[in-house]
């Protein structure tokens, strides 16, 4: 099995629907660390406007290039909505990432069908943060065992 | 960067868990970052990991390096999603239930607790803050479902009972505090995750004086909050208001919705530790986690020497009875099999014929034995809690709390068994 790491590729174009422009909301926080971290993510959200100097796309199908993953950070009931819209994309994207909270077992179901790799209820900040080190600053379980050096 | 396919085991996890080699130097030991602040790179830094949208270092009180070493490496031995390490057990305590209690709230408690947690309980905490603790005999979990009202927000039992050295059946009320969504809490000291781990019996938090056998070397007081990240703050209307509910403290953040299944931890360090101000020490820390580096090695030697103690105790003519889980004759034998396969923990009680009066002159003829108000040292350690440790209980609550008049407290150490058994052969005649 894949683990989520290898999942998570920075220098590929992202879309992060549900995207808020409230500094509070857990979308912020994620959107703000990944830029920081040289991601590519594109912020959809249909009221527009800009989210930490990014332009704001009103719909995934709006975004003038080929997608790599989606960040759904919407409730679970609407994420079957975003997942029909991401495999409208041509071409679909190759990931689709549900954040904490948010499930759709049909929806999975349906975009792994079309070849699509699901991941659900997970933090894509977090999983990084693991992967870095970062998640053991406040105390965190990484999981990890290192004996070496980072390069 | 390694990943790991399996999960390591227990010792290999005792040495390496939160502790990769420094990543400026390469230095193999965690260094002790005996630091008060951090320099930050920038001022849009600075405001990024005050708002919690960086991961990093702002002010020991809240956070450092060889703190969250030990944090981690404990969160990962207890198989938690995260831990916060305080200056106490006491404050251990003090911090997990600031963050799941209101004033008018309740706990629901085992009689048999340590008795300096039965007074924090059952005086500071609601004269100060309004909680209310309900002490029921959890021996028989049905009187723990029986004493739930509405106003229950947290159940909290040792694993290993201090005194008595009893074995609680922490699966049974784990059943109950899910039905009832409420989390368990255990206090884990005097098994470690060695012995016991009881996330795995469905325990919600697992909170650690690490004064004792996690450090096992007597050099310093210590706590942990440790969160399994399994109990959904946000499933239970407005009781976990501190988890799930926006925080004024921090711009209208809600902790559960943001970090998930590490809410709690998260939580501990931005507010409980931010604003109780009951961080451990990174001296403290360093010392803890060389002493976790043997933990498995030291207690199954202290688990082995207190079985041959107990042997010992329950044929001696002066010795009335020991309460010793390891003992096929105790009531809660079976119970210790189940929880603790490799030994109910080194810390039991034993009474004497003699009462009062032998229970005093035992604890002040012992020569190797330290008589001293700890347990889990390397050293054998003793006490008469009726006259100590327990001495500003009722007479009723000591018996309830196993510490009756003619009990001894026994924390047996790593010393060769001969000796131990020669000092207290000695004492007792």
């Amino acid at each position: 099995m894949t683990s989520l790491i290898d999942l998570i590729v920075p220098t590929q174009p992202w879309a992060m629907v549900g995207a808020s422009h409230k500094t509070t909301k857990a979308s912020y926080f994620v959107l703000s660390y990944l830029l920081a971290r040289d991601f590519q993510v594109y912020p959809v959200n249909p009221k527009g406007g800009e989210i930490l100097g990014q332009k704001v796309y009103p719909s995934l199908a709006a975004i003038p290039q080929a997608l790599y993953g989606i960040i759904i950070f919407r409730a679970s009931d609407a994420a079957g909505q975003v997942v029909e819209e991401a495999l409208a994309l041509s071409p679909p994207p190759k990931l689709i990432w549900m954040q904490f909270g948010v499930r759709h077992d049909r929806a999975a179901a349906r975009a792994r069908a079309a070849g699509l790799t699901v991941v659900m209820d997970r933090c894509l900040k977090q999983e990084w943060a693991r992967h870095t080190g970062e998640l053991g600053y406040v105390g965190l379980n990484s999981g990890l065992i290192r004996a070496r050096r980072p390069a | 960067m390694t990943k790991n396919t399996s999960s390591p085991g227990f010792a290999t996890q005792c040495l390496h868990a939160g502790t990769p080699p420094e990543a400026q130097t390469g230095a193999r030991q965690t260094p002790i970052f005996q630091t008060t602040s951090y320099v930050f790179k920038n001022q849009e830094h600075a405001a990024k990991l005050f708002g919690l949208k960086e991961l990093g270092f702002i002010y020991s009180r809240l956070t450092n390096p060889t703190i969250s070493a030990l944090e981690e490496r404990l969160a990962a031995l207890e198989g938690g999603a995260g831990a916060t390490a305080t200056a106490s057990g006491h404050a251990a305590q003090l911090m997990v239930f600031s963050a799941l209690l209101q004033p008018d709230c309740e706990i629901i408690a085992a009689k048999r607790l340590y008795g300096g947690t039965i007074n924090q309980l059952s005086t500071t905490f609601p004269r100060c803050y309004g909680w209310r603790t309900i002490f029921v005999d959890d021996r028989d979990p049905a009187n723990i479902a029986a004493a739930i009202t509405d106003k229950t927000r947290a159940i909290f039992i040792e694993s290993i009972a201090n005194p008595g050295g009893g074995v609680t059946d922490i699966a049974a009320i784990a059943a109950i505090a899910k039905k009832a969504g409420v989390p368990l809490i255990v206090d884990n000291t005097m098994a470690t995750p060695y012995l016991c781990r009881p996330i795995e019996f469905g325990a919600d938090i697992v909170i650690h004086s690490t004064t004792k056998f996690i450090s096992g070397n007597g050099t310093s007081t210590g706590g942990v909050v440790i969160d399994s990240g399994k109990f959904d703050w946000a499933g239970e209307g407005d009781r976990y208001p501190a988890l799930a509910k926006p925080d004024a403290g921090y711009h209208g953040l809600e902790f559960h919705q943001t970090f998930g299944e590490m809410a709690m931890t998260f939580h501990g360090h931005a507010v409980g530790l931010r604003d109780l101000g009951v961080n451990q020490q990174p001296f403290n820390a360093f010392l803890t986690l060389l002493g976790l580096e043997t933990l498995g090695l030291r207690m199954d030697r202290h688990v082995q020497n207190a079985q041959a103690v107990a042997e010992h105790l329950a044929k001696h003519p002066a010795v009335r009875a020991v309460d010793y889980a390891g003992l096929p004759t105790a009531p809660d034998h079976d119970l210790a099999k189940k929880y603790t396969p490799k030994g109910p923990g080194a810390v039991f009680t034993f009474r004497l014929k003699g009462g009062y009066d032998a229970g005093v002159s035992f604890v002040d003829r012992v020569q190797l034995l330290s008589h001293v108000a700890n347990i889990g040292d390397s050293r054998s350690l003793v006490i008469h809690p009726a006259s100590t440790t327990h001495s500003q209980l009722a007479p009723e609550d000591r018996e309830a709390s196993g510490a009756g008049a003619e009990v001894v407290r026994l924390s047996v150490g790593l010393e060769d068994i001969a000796d131990i058994i020669a000092d207290i052969d000695q004492a007792l005649t």
